[in-house]
Order: C-alpha cells, then structure tokens, then sequence
C-alpha cells in the first residue's frame, strides 16, 4: 500500500466508526423503543441541538470566553513565572514546591473557596481556570529554558554573545517545542478548569455556560439538551486541541516534530 | 614575522589534578596546515583549545599574531573553530545557521549576504541554503558548520576531529575538498584527527602528541607543494609517509605506556 492511500484510508476508517456506530446507536434506541428521557436516539439530540439552538450557542459563548481568557493568562503568567524562576536556582527551588502544592490539589476542591472568595463571577471562574491550566505552561517552559544544546551555547559564548543574543537566539528557539506543547496541554485543561467551576458555581443567568446547560437538563429530565451541551463541549475541546496542534505545526514543524 | 600563534613553555592542569599539557612549545607560521595526532587523551583537543582561548593555560605563554587574545577577531586575526559535532541551530535554516557569527558581531545584513552565498559555494550547499538542518546528511551538516567557520573569513581555522564521525568515503571527500579550500587561499589551519591517513593526506606538518602527561612527542613535515587529490592518496609516496608516521605514533603510544607505568600506583 502506498503512503497516500494509506494516509486516506487513517482519515476514511474512523468517519467509518462513527458513522457505524451512530448507525447502531439509533436503530438500538428506535428498535427497543427506548424512552427519550432515559437514552435518546441521535436523532434526538440533533433535533434538541437545532430547538435549543440560541441558548446552546449563547453558552457555549460563555464557556469559550472563559476558557480562552485562562488559556490567555496562563500563557502569559507562566511564561513569566517560568522566565523569571529560571534566572536563579535558588529561586526555582524555593518556589517549585508551591507550583507543584497548586498543581495537586484538585481544583473541584478549591473551586467552591474561590466562588466565595471572588465576587465577580466570571473572574471566579477565569481563576479556577487558570490554576490548572498555568501549571504545563510554568513546567514545560522551565524545563525548555534548561535545554539548551551545550556544544550551541559554547559556540554562542566563543563568539562573545550578549545576554541578550543568548536568550533571543538561543534559549528561547531551544524552548519553543517544549513551550507549545505546554500550551497544547494547557488549553485542555482551561476547558476542564471553565467546565468544573462553572459546575460548582452552578450560576445562571447571562453567565451560564454549558456546564450550567448540563446542571439545569438534569433537573429538568432534558437529556437530549444535555447530549447536546455535552456534544458542544467535545466539539470546543477538538477544536481547541486541533488549532493548537496546527499552530504547533506551523511554528515548528519544518525544523523539529512537535513533542508529543 | 610573528607567528601566527606561538606557545612557549605552555602548561595545562585541570582542577582535577590531571596534567592535560606539559610544556608545550609550538610556533604556527602563516599558511601551515598542521594535523595534531596521537593516542586517546594525550590532550589534543585540550591543545586545541588553548590555542582557542577557550581554555586558560595553567603556566606559559599564548601569542596570536604577537598579541595578546584581544586583539583577536579583528581585521586580519580573525579565527574560526569547528567542533567535532556540526552544533548547528535546528529551527533554522542553512543560511540562518550560517550567517550566526556575523549576526552576532552584528555584521549588516547587506554586506552578510553575499558573505554566506560565498561561503556556502566553498562548501558546496549553494543548493540548500534554504533547508533546515534536519533535512540534510551528516555530511552536509558538517559541511554547513564548515562554511559557518569560513563566513567570518577566518586567518586561522582550528578543526578538532570535525569529520571523526563520518563514514570513510564522505571524510575522504571533505578531506579533498578541505585541503583544496586551505591550501589555495593560504588559510593557516590546526585540524586535530585520530586518522594518521588523513593527517598525511591534509598537512604540510603532524604533530605527534603522547600522553601522561601530554606532550608533544615529534614533528612530520610534507611538502606543502604536493596536490592533495586522489593521485597522491594512492602514490608510493602516500604509502612511505604513512609508514614512517605510523612508526613514530607507535613510538609515542610506547612512551605513553611506559610514562604511564612510571606514575600509576
Ligand atoms: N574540562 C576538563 N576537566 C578535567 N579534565 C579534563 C577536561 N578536559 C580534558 N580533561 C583531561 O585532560 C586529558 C586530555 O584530554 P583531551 O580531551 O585533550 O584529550 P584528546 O587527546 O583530545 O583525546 P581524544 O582523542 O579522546 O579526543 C584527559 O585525561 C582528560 O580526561
Ligand atoms: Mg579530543
């Protein structure tokens, strides 16, 4: 098999799957006429995607937003956290253990301390985000500031580069592949960050997200809405992950594989 | 005239308490091309670097041009090293990675452009200044390194094993295309190597090295006159000069053992 038909047939088989599978679920549910409220056909939930339409899309805009300004800060936050901790090795092993101390601790757990803590809401939320999503960003920086090729930096020095020099020219190039795949990992755990906090905020209103969608179907024995809300929150989740791994790919990939 | 780079009664002791160099005393006259040799850990590359200044020597006297090391880099001391692995940049291309040390002395893009097309000619990847190194052989990466050290026009080339990890058919072809660019632009060259044919091939002087500690054990001259091409690898002449080193590196390795039984507990 030549590498062109086998690259199709890696995109052809799953769609495959898939649509196998939605094919079985839905003969499955009209077959034994299964109630609606109990498992519904995916007919069921395109039709409650389409009727819900408005209010899915106008959550779906919440959890984005929130998921993206984490995504956004933590980008930001670790990457200066990381730049600045590297400069020292007394300063990283001083502070480390805290990065870590923030990194264990389940933030379904801390979640509930933050809503009460902050009064805004949707910075509540911004927040629990953001505290999981920072940690690869701090991580992976740091330990990509360290590698730099020793035979490279001793050329850099014979040539009396400037600090300056090293770090555009060297450190921060030999950081890239591992600061992207931080931000790749990053950008899943801000959506599992918006999803949990909005859970436990539990809020409504103009701020409720799909999460809240799910919460608010349950009660509501809507469980077609809640394929649907959770349908929309798989789908941000790949598309998250899609556009992260195509920026990887532009940015590095004629030089180095992304690290995976 | 000064030597190019003239040692006297150069000394080397790491921290370690290990005795890289003994007095060395070397004169390097303008145009020679010479090839240290010797065992494993004699201190070859230690030599090298001092040369370099990348090591401070422990004791003795290091002149460049008749100078002290400041004054290298400028017009006419300019100096070039070329590491046994090509330590290219991967995220950047050919010509990226070969322009660096004028970039680093910020050298104007203007009057750097030509410089690297020149310089890549001279290595034979005019074809690929635009590639990544991932996406060329170990010879051409070594290649690449080689037109980095030549873009800086350097008076004084050191090489420490630079084609030590290529395959024999690749290292004798540089080896040619080594010779050919140093002898027909007079460019004074230290190449440091573990094949006592390639020394042979490429220099106008070896430098038979032994160690514990190291030191410098002889000296082999050539006629810089000769061709370097295939002709010459092949001729009897070849062949003689090859025996008549190989009986001194013997000697050397000898001196070694017996230095060696000398000192060990
Ligand atoms: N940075 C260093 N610190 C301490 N000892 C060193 C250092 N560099 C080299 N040495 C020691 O100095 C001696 C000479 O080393 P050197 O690398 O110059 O040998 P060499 O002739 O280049 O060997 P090879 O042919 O294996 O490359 C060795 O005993 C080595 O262990
Ligand atoms: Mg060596």
């Amino acid at each position: 098999m030549n590498p062109r038909n086998a690259a199709r047939l890696g995109l052809i088989a799953p769609v495959l799957v898939g649509l196998c599978t939605l094919g079985i679920w839905q003969a499955a549910c009209r077959l034994f006429a299964i109630p609606v409220y109990l498992f519904p056909a995916p007919s069921d939930i395109v039709a409650s995607l389409y009727a819900n339409g408005p209010m899915l899309l106008h959550a779906l805009g919440s959890t984005l937003y929130v998921t993206l300004v984490s995504l956004l800060v933590s980008v930001l936050l670790g990457t200066a956290i990381a730049v600045v901790l590297v400069q020292h090795r007394l300063l990283q092993a001083s502070f480390m253990p805290y990065v870590i101390i923030l990194q264990v601790t389940p933030i379904a757990a801390v979640a509930p301390l933050i809503i009460v803590l902050v009064k805004t809401t949707s910075m509540a939320l911004v927040l629990c985000a953001t505290l999981i999503a920072i940690f690869p960003v701090i991580s992976n920086t740091l330990i990509g500031l360290g590698a730099v090729d020793p035979g490279l930096e001793a050329y850099f020095r014979m040539h009396k580069a400037t600090r300056v020099q090293m770090l555009l020219r060297l450190r921060i190039p030999s950081a890239l592949p591992m600061f992207m795949a931080g931000v790749r990992i990053a950008s899943g755990l801000a959506l599992v960050g918006a999803v949990v906090a909005e859970f436990v905020a539990g809020t409504g209103g103009n701020s409720a997200g799909l999460a809240y969608e799910i919460l608010q179907s349950g009660f509501q024995m809507d469980i077609p809405r809640m394929f649907a809300a959770l349908f929309l929150i798989t789908v941000t989740g790949l598309v998250l992950h899609g556009g992260m791994t195509t920026i990887e790919r532009l940015l590095l990939g004629r030089w180095m594989r992304p690290v995976t | 005239m000064s030597p190019v780079v003239g040692l006297w009664g150069v000394e080397k002791i790491f921290g370690s308490g290990v005795r890289a160099l003994a007095p060395v005393d070397l004169e390097i006259q303008p145009g020679e091309f010479i090839s240290l040799i010797g065992p494993s850990g004699c201190g070859k590359s230690t030599l090298l670097k001092v040369i370099a200044s990348i090591h401070p020597p422990t004791a003795g006297l290091v002149r460049w041009w008749g100078r002290d090391f400041t004054h290298v880099g400028s017009e006419g001391h300019r100096m070039a090293f070329v590491f046994q692995d090509p330590t290219l940049m991967p995220w950047a291309r050919v010509e990226d990675n070969v322009r660096l040390p004028l970039d680093l002395e910020r050298v104007p893009a203007s009057t750097a452009a030509p410089q690297v097309r020149a310089a890549l000619e001279q290595v034979g990847l005019g074809h690929v200044l635009r590639h990544y190194p991932a996406q060329l052989s170990g010879g051409m990466k070594m290649r690449a390194s080689i037109a980095r050290a030549l873009v800086t026009r350097p008076d004084l080339l050191l090489m420490d094993e630079p084609f030590g990890a290529l395959d024999e058919f690749t290292r004798d072809r540089l080896d040619g295309e080594m010779a050919r660019l140093c002898y027909e632009n007079g460019l004074t060259t230290v190449f440091v190597t573990h094949s006592l044919y390639e020394a042979v091939f490429l220099s106008s002087r070896v430098i038979v090295m032994a160690a514990n500690p190291g030191r410098i054990f002889g000296e082999y001259h050539i006629d810089p006159a000769i061709r370097r091409d295939d002709a010459f690898r092949l001729s009897d002449g070849f062949a003689h000069m090859c025996r008549d080193l190989s009986q001194m590196l013997t000697e050397a390795t000898h001196a070694t053992f017996a230095g060696a039984e000398g000192v060990s507990p």
